[in-house]
Order: structure tokens, then sequence, then C-alpha cells
């Protein structure tokens, strides 16, 4: 049994011995371990030059990223939280995403900016907030979230072997989530999305934090004789669309759960697709159940404010009754 | 502003000078070979307004009275030095070998930018003000995990100090002692706002507070500039990291063809530095001297007309893209939403193809 955070290190550490031109860097991440003890134990082994604790400035962490991956190396940012990465915006969305198009293919930027993501851990203001979404919208990047240790630890290593400029989003209330991992093969490609468990009734597609909560709802769906499909959709940017696609076909319903707001979010644009290519086979609208559309609250009312198991079957009886 | 310290080799009259720290070593044919890059650059430049104001480039923005800031430095780096660029450097793209119509493609609007940065280690043009002294630093970091003897310069504007990624970029640079250069060339606007509005200190001034050497230089004197720029790489291949260097300088023309300066400064501004020319001092200093005459002059125009002239054709005949090409280098690898738009606009198009 490994805990998540221990199952990214131990990817990491994969990705450091396969690539000399691998590196890590980010703030507290060396002799501290990260915030999260994700990298913990890496500088010891791989030393400074490797694993690298940088000046406390997002942006120009980002950007010197930028720079060793012109000189050939594939560097991996860590943004301690969430709400830390805006100093670094423009670094990702116009430089990290658009350099490759902007040299007509000429140079590849393959950079990893991780960042753990999602509430639920009771922390103060800017540790807590859903961003995916902003970086979905950029053309350029590629954004994937782990829900899992297993994925936790291959997810990461594909992501720094990719070419193009990865945000690889950690759920961090689910870091001490323990599984047992198969380190053998990875059995799936990096943007293919999951069915987790199938069902006949309604699908709930989800990412991230929400898998295991959706996973929960499921279960307490089937003792009141409600059958779900659970879509963990790993992948946001490619959207893996045609499996979720497939599932709608067959259940004719659908729910889809993530903690950041519902406006604009990845259930507007998965309602969306669905509603283009399945308006046949649907027999309700589709849900959206998300963070409401407000600033993440103080962590003594964040219960309200993710989406829990109650808050998923309400949906799901009201999809199913519709 | 107290006089500050500048150092000079060749007054705006033409005259050599000594400075206690900055000597030059320079033989007629590098000196003339300077004159012909300022010249050229300035063709270019000139050239390249012309094209936009008949309609053949979207936009350009001129390096008019920049020339010997870029070209004594550009001429400064050795071959496997890199440079990273704002929208402006077209005198070090010169330097370091860029086929000046490639340069013009994004102005024109048939890319943004689209040359190879590592074929003459001159990254693409930066637009987003300042962006690029991080990637610079970036890229100097790694050179110092390579072992590597070569150096970084950054290029950058007066305004650009003001933003935290240069700010940031020298931080970087300094706790890594990377080997970077910072080049600044205070052209003494940004758009409309002059250095007033962004510094309260002399710029060079800053480098201290962050723990480099900071140096101002008459960035239309080509030797001084040269001989400052080559020290300072000297010092960052030494292991001694970066220096910021101020070019004092002047935007003769405007901010771009869509701006207009006589709203914002006066005429006779211009006319004071008009007088610190940078290509007519080194004009004078050749023909008082007697290393060049009237029959190199003559060369070096006609040259430059044949290459204007040159640049013009290419640039009228340069082709628009095929419009799926959008979709070409969005990613280095397979992506299959973007894939199936790629296909869906080109069943979109070609729909069209028969209509009668």
């Amino acid at each position: 049994m490994i805990t998540l955070a221990k199952a990214i290190n131990t990817g990491l550490r994969r990705s450091l011995e396969k690539d000399s031109r691998v590196m890590l860097m980010g703030e507290d991440i060396g002799k501290l371990g990260g915030v999260f003890r994700v990298t913990e134990g890496l500088q010891a082994d791989f030393g400074e030059e490797r694993v690298v604790d940088t000046p406390l400035a997002e942006s120009g962490i980002l950007g010197t990223a930028i720079g060793l991956a012109l000189r050939g190396y594939r560097p991996v940012c860590e943004i301690q939280f969430d709400g830390f990465v805006y100093p670094a915006f423009d670094q990702i969305t116009s430089q990290l995403a658009k350099m490759h198009a902007r040299a007509l293919g000429k140079v590849k930027l393959p950079i990893v900016v991780r960042i753990p993501y999602g509430g639920g851990i009771g922390a103060v203001e800017h540790h807590s907030e859903s961003n995916e979404a902003y970086f979905a919208h950029t053309a350029g990047l590629r954004i994937v979230t782990c829900s899992n240790p297993e994925d936790g630890y291959w997810m990461i290593q594909q992501a720094i072997e990719s070419d193009d400029p990865v945000i690889f989003f950690e759920p961090k209330r689910r870091y001490w989530d323990k599984a047992d991992i198969n380190t053998e093969t990875s059995s799936i490609d990096l943007h293919k999305s999951k069915i987790l468990k199938e069902g006949t009734d309604l699908t709930l597609i989800t990412y991230g934090p929400s898998v295991r909560t959706c996973l929960d709802a499921a279960r307490v769906a089937q003792t009141e004789g409600k059958n779900l499909e659970v879509i963990d959709l790993r992948s946001l940017s490619p959207l893996d669309i045609d499996p979720v696609l497939s599932s709608i076909e067959k259940t004719g319903r659908g729910v889809v759960v993530h903690e950041a707001p519902t406006f604009l979010g990845m259930g507007a644009e998965l309602a969306a697709q669905i509603m283009e290519q399945c308006f046949y086979s649907l027999e309700a609208p589709i849900l959206r159940v998300g963070g409401y559309n407000v600033p993440y609250p103080p962590a003594r009312i964040e219960d309200h404010y993710l989406p829990d198991v109650d808050r998923i079957l309400d949906a799901v009886d009201w999809a199913i009754e519709f | 502003m107290a006089q500050e310290r500048l150092v000079q080799l060749l007054t705006p009259e033409g005259e050599r000078v000594e400075d206690p720290e900055y000597s030059i070593d320079i033989s007629a044919d590098e000196l003339k070979a300077l004159y012909r890059d300022l010249v050229m650059v300035r063709r270019f430049d000139i050239e390249a307004t012309a094209l936009q104001r008949q309609g053949e480039l979207g936009l350009w923005a001129q390096s008019l009275g920049q020339e010997a800031a870029q070209v004594g430095s550009g001429r400064a780096l050795a071959t496997g030095d890199y440079a990273f660029p704002t929208y402006r450097e077209h005198g070090v793209a010169w330097c370091k070998g860029v086929d000046p119509v490639q340069l013009l493609g994004m102005f024109r609007g048939v890319n943004h930018g689209g040359w190879d940065p590592n074929e003459n280690n001159f990254q693409l043009y930066t637009i987003v003000i300042g962006a690029q002294t991080l990637h610079a630093t970036g890229y100097a970091m790694g050179l110092m995990r390579d072992k590597s003897d070569r150096a970084v310069i950054a290029y950058f504007g007066d305004g650009a100090t003001s933003q935290g990624d240069v700010n940031e970029a020298f931080v970087f640079a300094s706790v890594y002692l990377a080997p970077v250069v910072f080049f600044c060339q205070n052209n003494q606007w940004a758009i409309s706002q002059p250095i007033e509005g962004q510094t309260r200190v002399p710029l060079y001034r800053r480098a201290s507070g962050f723990g480099f050497p900071g140096i101002r230089v008459d960035g239309n004197d080509v030797l001084a500039v040269l001989a400052v720029t080559r020290e300072a790489l000297a010092k960052a291949r030494r292991g001694e990291g970066p220096t910021f260097i101020e070019a004092f300088t002047y935007r003769m023309g405007a901010h771009t063809t869509s701006d207009d300066p006589s709203r914002y400064r006066l005429a006779k501004d211009l006319d004071v530095w008009k007088l610190k020319d940078p290509i007519e001092r080194v004009k004078v200093h050749l023909a008082r001297t007697g290393q060049a005459d009237s029959v190199f002059f003559a060369e070096v125009d006609a040259e430059a007309e044949k290459m204007a002239t040159e640049l013009r054709a290419k640039i009228i005949a340069m082709p628009d893209p095929n419009p799926d090409e959008m979709f070409a280098h969005v990613y280095a690898e397979h992506h299959e939403p973007l894939e199936r738009e790629r296909e869906e606009f080109k069943s979109y198009q070609a729909s069209f193809v028969d209509q009668p």
C-alpha cells in the first residue's frame, strides 16, 4: 500500500533516474521535500543541480524553466498551491503554451507544471482552488489530473515524457489515500479516460479529488437500486470524449462532478459536447454538480461548497426521475 | 539628475576618446565592417517602415537611432552565445545572421515568428514586455549545468525594467550566478511614457541592489557598446555572474508605425539626439582619419540599396499560409480533438470548391 503523495514521489524518482535531462524546480522542494513532501528525499539523492530550490517567484520558476527547456532540459516545476500559480499565468499561457506554435514547430517545450489543487483540507485562502479551466481554455497546454496512487505514479512519468507542456493537477486532499499499485507496466495512455465502475442507469463524469466522492455516491446509489457508471476523465485537455459519449448513449443520463465553480467549468464543456453529439440518446438534461460561483469559502464552511455524496445523489435522483 | 558616468570611446563628433576602464583595439577593416552593419540595419529598418506604409506589413517596430546599441552588442557575441530579443532587435538579428526576410513574417501577419531559434542562437521575438529575460536566465542556468563556455544576452527596454519578470530574472541570475548579460536599451520612451515615469534612479544603478554590477554606456557609440558588452560576456564566461548594461540611447522613430509621438514629445528633443547619431560619428571618424574614402561609403550605400530592393521583392512575394496551417504546430504530439477540428475545418472549406 502506498499513498498518492509517495506514488508521485516514486514516479518523479523513476523519471530522474531514466533521463538525466529531467530536473525538478520549485519553492522548498529540496531539503524540506515540498510542503506536501511529494519531492521528499529527491534532492539528497539527485543533488541540488537536478532538484532545485528556487527563489520565491512563480513567474521566475516558469520563465527560467522555459529557458532550460530551450537548452534541452525537461523541467518539472512545482507550484506550491493552486492559488499561487497566477503570478506565472503569463509565462504559462502566453509563453509556454504558444512558443512551439510561434516557432512553427521548431522548438519543443517539454515542461511539466505540478499544481496541488482543490479543497477539503481546512486551509486558509488561496490554498483550496480548482483553477483547471483557465488552463484547459489555453491551446498548446495539456491538462491532466490523477485521482489515485497508481495513476499518480504512471501519469507523472508520462507527463514528463511528453514533448508538450503538461499542467499536472494533483488532488491534495487525496495525497494520503493509499492503494496497492502496479509498477511493472502502465496500463493506460496519459490522455485516456477510464471507466471505474460500469453501470446502466446514469453516468457520473468526474476527475481528480471528486472521483472518490463519486465512487462513494455510486455505492450508496447501488443500495437504493440505482446502477451508476463512473468515469474518471484523467485528461482534461485533450478530452477523451468518445468513452463519455458511448456511456451516455448507454445510460441516457449524465451528471458531471467537479470542485471548480460550474460556470464555464469542465462540466459546461462536457454538457455541451454531450448535447451536440448524443441529443437523441438523452433521457434528461446533463446536470453539473460543482463548486458554487463564489470565491472559495472559509474552511469552516467549505463542506457546504464541495460536492459531496448527498449533492451528487440529489442530482442523480432528479435526472432519473426527470 | 546628477551627471552620471557614461562610457564613451567615440564622441558624437567622431573623435576617439579614452575611458578609464574600457578600451578597444580596432583595425580599420573591423571599424569599416561595423559601419557597414550600421548602414545595412538602418536601411533595412527604413525599408520595413516603407513596406508598412504601403500596406505590405501590418505593423513595424522601428529601430531607428538604436543601431549602435544593437550592432555593438550583437558583434560582441560569439557564435555560440544566445540572444533573447524583444521585438525591436533587428540589428542584433542582423549580427547573428538571421535572414532579414524572416524577421518580417510576423509583421506581415503570415506567422508569429517562425524562424528556428537554434539555427543562429537568436530566440524568437517576444512581445510581452520583459518575459524573455527569464527565458534568457533559464537558458544561462542550462549552460552552467552543461559546463559550457557560452554566454547569454537578454535584451529589453527602459519600460521593461518596471516589469516583475525582469526583476525576477535579476534575482534568479544573481543567486545562481548565471552567465547572462542584461542589456537594456534605454531609449527614453516606453510608447508615450518617459523614463521619469519608470524610475527615480538611473537604471544601471538598480543592478547593485540585486548584487551585480551595472554600467551605463553611450548607446549611440558602437565602440563603447562593443567594449562594454565584450567585458560583460567575458565576466559571465568566467563564472562571475550577470552584468546590467544600460545603453543610453534614443528612440528616434515612433514606438511602432501605429504610434504618433507628436502627441507626447517635442520635436526639439529629437533634434538634440540627431546630433548624436550613431552612424554619422563613425562615418566622420573613418573619413577624418583616412581609414575610408568616398568610394567605400558609396559601395556600402549601394549594397544597402540592393539589400532593400531584394527585401522588398521577397516581402511582396511572401505568400499567405494555407488557412489550415493554424492547426499545424499547436502541439508537438498528437492531439485528437485538435485533429478532428482541423478535419472539420478542411471539409467546411472543401464544401465551397464545387460551387458553380
